[in-house]
């Protein structure tokens, strides 16, 4: 048990003040980001982390618990279950207990909610801080009983003596007229957790009432006295500058109030209407400096770049390796840029009030959005103060939120409350796009199947879920990064997009596995399983072919079935989808999609299959039709008009299986089964047609022009693919096939 | 410029007095205060702004609120009796039929139109009813689920 150390840092400190305004009570500071946490994030946001108490659990007056945090509910079923967990540790009804979510005014900070981050990271330091509150109310309760602890125990928000129910001391008894503030240095220890009560079992949402009659308030939703709504001036184009502008016809409109700040120009209204008519009333014109580059152009002009480098991943001897091999195996997968597209956009609502700015904001990142603003407006972090309502869905897209500025900036200018509600053009827009990128692989297999080499190279896509994973003696595994100083590629910005990354790698990956499997003429599930040695990954493939009913047979085998393997954010995923493809419109239609995922004790598996079944739906999307459409820095996708995102018909029978593993610390399943849904498509229509894809998505243009060259390979009997290495003479041994990179150009 | 406009909005007999030409769907969150109906796109391609008119589901960005005069509106806010559900409320809620919650207002008033129509759909029915309205979430199979079971219930089944 710890004492009442104080919080180290400054921004601690400030953060104290927020336990004023609780009143009186038990506070419990704790610090749920353990090192481990830590690095699982990206390094850009790691070194934003401090060791602060950045949670506290407030026991009131009344015997209620609250947990405030800085993390927040974007769908992902948070609130329900870290609210299950302390009725569970504390031995109290739900109702009993409260989540203050995202309020950068009452919560401690937070890094920011990135999907699989939050049960995964949160959940074994609440855990083991509600014991710590245990512990703190049982030695509270020994005191005032006269009954050494030991005999305590903590019963239906009480204390009490052990067989002795009678004696006993409740929360609020022992919270009334204290104002106790301790820190607790917890560590997250493996535990038996099957004694929970609550815990790993199926909860169903509890804000769900308000979602269902509209009550639930997103930001939009709100009004304040005065306020005013804005439509913002925005370029055409990214990279278009402002040359001129006439204001005349805007201003024009009664009711309608024009404002500029240099290039930054609004109108505003009580009326929405009548802002989004004076927008378009704006005369303006531009000059351009665009990148040279399309999504038709974007391949090849990502493979011509210079970059930095580094290896991730170096294993065995790269040089002497194709030796061993009898067969390599060279291709190049491609990734597009893709659209988040909540359907809530970007919105925040903004006032000041005595140099004070308080923000509304749809928002992943509200201390983020506050920093932001504290620079923006030269202010400090007690000025500044984001809320964060209900949040319409984000995916990393509401990591930026751009929106929140721009609303502080008007409200600053109007003197009043200012709603910036982004149209869908903006937000496809100012998105920031998952990047468009480039793997390279090059692989090769024994006499006996075994892979035996695997030189693999990531272009701008990162290393999440870049690991070999398989059992393979010579690995290199090589990172290419933008350097803007030598060559520009992205001509917009980009982020992360749900389980960033991991599906261009998976979808590389498992592809080129699968080629392997083909080629040494074996059942992809039999020689996936035959080159693996991690037990969990051989688990979740055997759990997934137990589900699926999978019968293993030689590829292409015309049946349409396909598997991938993975994992993300620690935890472990298969995946099976089983295909129809209409050989003369090229049109895939996923029939089956079965999932099965290791993902450690799973706190709420309710909403655990609930994420699971969003990311298989959502991984149709850029598995079957998502790909931003763009020239230079014009995007072209505005809206839902033109950018499809899955639909009711597209929805194949979904079957998915959680891995009982309630020994294990819990692990992030908002994201990991979207990364598999790519491969196994794609494998699964090299099975029905022996026409292999290269690149995501898989549209019925191009699922045709690789059927013809599946077709035309084969009347040269070249069915089967791979070439022989080279000797180290330099000599060709063998014949050597056509190279099967062609086809994927030709499907461009 | 204004004109009075007479319509029922959500059961109750409603005079407006207002620009004509203004979109239905902002005239129903900013004057009534029903922000219930989300907006999403503005062309009529989510589905998140439906509102059911004279019981046909209608997108609410796409029309003028003199369109609805003398007709029946019925907004989320509108379904069910006082804190007693709407079936097919109900049913998303038991159904899990949610996540981020979006969508869910315009995917409920598209449902209640549906069944209006068709009591007693199949499945795919309820998906072809429903392919119009978008999710990013990823509810759909849930949302079919609860729409198929709330089906039983208005028929006087049990359901699930
Ligand atoms: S907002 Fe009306 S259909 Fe999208
Ligand atoms: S639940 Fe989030 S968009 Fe449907």
């Amino acid at each position: 048990m710890t004492t009442g150390k104080n919080p180290s840092s400054v921004r601690g400190m400030k953060r104290r003040s927020f336990v004023k305004a609780l009143g009186g009570g038990i506070v419990l500071f704790f610090a749920p980001w353990s090192a481990l946490d830590l690095m699982a994030l990206p390094a850009e946001q790691r070194r934003t982390l401090t060791k602060d108490y950045n949670a506290f659990l407030h026991i009131a007056e009344d015997g209620t618990v609250s947990c405030f945090t800085g993390k927040i509910e974007m769908g992902q079923g948070i609130i329900t279950s870290l609210a299950q967990m302390m009725a569970e540790e504390l031995n109290i009804p739900l109702k009993s207990v409260r989540m203050v979510m995202g309020d950068t005014e009452l919560c401690p900070w937070d890094a920011g909610t990135w999907g699989s981050l939050t049960t995964r990271a949160f959940g074994p330091a609440m855990r083991a801080a509600l014991a710590e509150a245990r512990a703190v109310l049982t030695e509270m309760a020994s005191e005032k009983l006269g009954i050494e602890a030991g005999r305590l125990e903590v019963i239906d928000g009480k204390v009490a003596e052990k067989g002795n129910p009678s004696v006993s001391v409740s929360y609020a008894e022992l919270a009334k007229g204290k104002k106790l503030e301790r820190y607790l240095d917890v560590k997250p220890l493996p535990e038996d957790y099957r004694e929970y009560t609550i815990v790993g079992r199926p909860l169903k949402h509890s804000d769900a009432f308000d979602k269902v009659t509209g009550r639930a308030k997103y930001t939009g939703d709100l009004v304040l006295p005065g306020m005013l709504h804005a439509r913002i001036l925005r370029p055409p184009s990214h990279g278009a500058r402002l040359v001129s502008v006439d204001l005349s016809a805007a201003q024009a409109i009664e009711g309608v109030k024009v404002l500029r700040d240099g290039d930054f120009i609004a109108v505003v209204s009580e009326n929405r209407d009548l802002a989004d008519l004076a927008v378009v009333r704006i005369n303006a014109e531009y000059s351009f400096d665009e990148l040279n580059v399309s999504d038709s152009t974007i391949f090849e002009y990502i493979t011509r770049g210079e970059y930095r480098e580094n290896t991730v991943t170096e294993a065995g001897d790269m040089m002497a390796a194709p030796q061993q091999c009898d067969r390599l195996f060279e291709h190049e997968y491609h990734d597009p840029y893709l659209a988040h597209a909540p359907i809530e956009p970007h919105t925040a609502l903004a006032r000041w009030e005595d140099g004070k700015l308080t923000v509304w904001a749809s928002t992943q990142s509200p201390f983020g959005l506050q920093d932001t603003l504290v620079r923006e407006f030269g202010t400090s972090l007690e000025n500044v103060r984001v809320i964060t309502p209900h949040v319409g869905g984000g995916f990393g897209g509401k990591s930026p939120s751009q929106q929140g500025v721009e609303a502080a900036r008007l409200a600053r200018m109007t003197g009043r409350p200012v709603m910036v509600a982004w149209t869908r053009e903006e937000e496809f827009m100012y998105d920031s796009f998952h990047p468009a990128s480039v793997i390279r692989v090059k692989s090769g297999l024994d006499k006996e199947g075994k892979i035996m080499m695997w030189d693999y190279n990531i272009f701008l896509a990162g290393t999440r879920g870049s690991e070999a994973t398989y059992d393979i003696p010579n690995v290199k595994i090589t990172n290419y990064r933008e350097d803007r100083t030598k060559y520009r590629v992205h001509p917009f910005a980009t982020g992360a997009w749900r389980a960033p990354n991991n599906n261009t790698n998976t979808f590389a990956r498992e592809t080129q596995i699968d080629i392997m499997a083909a080629a040494a003429g074996n059942d992809p599930l039999e020689f996936r399983l035959r080159n693996l040695k991690d037990e969990k990954m051989i688990a979740v493939l055997k759990a997934v072919a137990d589900r699926f009913g999978y019968i293993p047979g030689k590829t292409p085998s015309g049946r349409g079935i396909g598997i991938s393997c993975g994992t993300d954010a620690g935890t472990w995923v298969a995946h099976i989808a089983e295909v129809k493809v209409d050989t003369t419109t090229g049109k895939v239609k996923v029939v089956r999609l079965t999932c099965a995922q290791d993902m450690g004790l799973c706190v709420n598996p309710q909403g655990a299959l609930l994420q699971m079944e969003g990311c298989l739906t959502m991984g149709l999307g850029y598995t079957l039709a998502e790909e931003l459409r763009f020239e230079g820095g014009n995007i072209k996708d505005r809206n839902f008009d033109s950018y499809d995102i899955p639909r009711f018909s597209w929805l194949p029978k979904l079957e998915c299986v959680i891995m009982d593993r309630q020994d294990q610390p819990p692990q992030g399943g908002g994201e990991p089964a979207i990364i598999g849904v790519g491969a196994a498509v794609g494998n699964a229509i090299f099975d029905a047609t022996g026409a292999r894809l290269f690149r995501v998505p898989f549209t019925p243009e191009r699922v045709l022009k690789a059927i013809a060259v599946s077709e035309g390979l084969r009347s040269e009997g070249l069915m089967s693919e791979g070439h022989k290495p080279e000797s180290p003479e330099g000599q060709v041994k063998g014949r050597r096939l056509k190279r099967p990179k062609r086809q994927k150009r030709m499907t461009n | 410029m204004e004109e009075t406009i007479r319509f029922k909005l959500n059961g109750r007999d409603t005079e407006l007095v207002n620009d004509p030409n203004q979109i239905l769907l902002w005239v129903l969150r900013n004057h009534f205060g029903l922000t219930g109906t989300k907006f999403g796109c503005g062309i009529g391609f989510c589905g998140s702004c439906t509102v059911l008119i004279d019981n046909e589901p209608v997108r609410s960005c796409m029309i003028p609120v003199s369109d609805v005069a003398g007709k029946s509106v019925v907004t989320i806010e509108g379904l069910g009796e006082g804190e007693e559900l709407h079936p097919v409320q109900q049913a998303f809620i038991d159904h899990d039929a949610l996540q981020c919650g979006f969508c869910t207002p315009g995917m409920i008033v598209t449902a209640v139109g549906l069944l209006g129509k068709n009591p007693s759909p199949t499945r795919d029915e309820i998906a072809a009813g429903l392919e119009e309205n978008l999710c990013r979430c990823g509810a759909h199979t849930r949302i079919i689920d609860a729409v198929e079971d709330a089906a039983v219930k208005i028929r006087g089944g049990k359901g699930k």
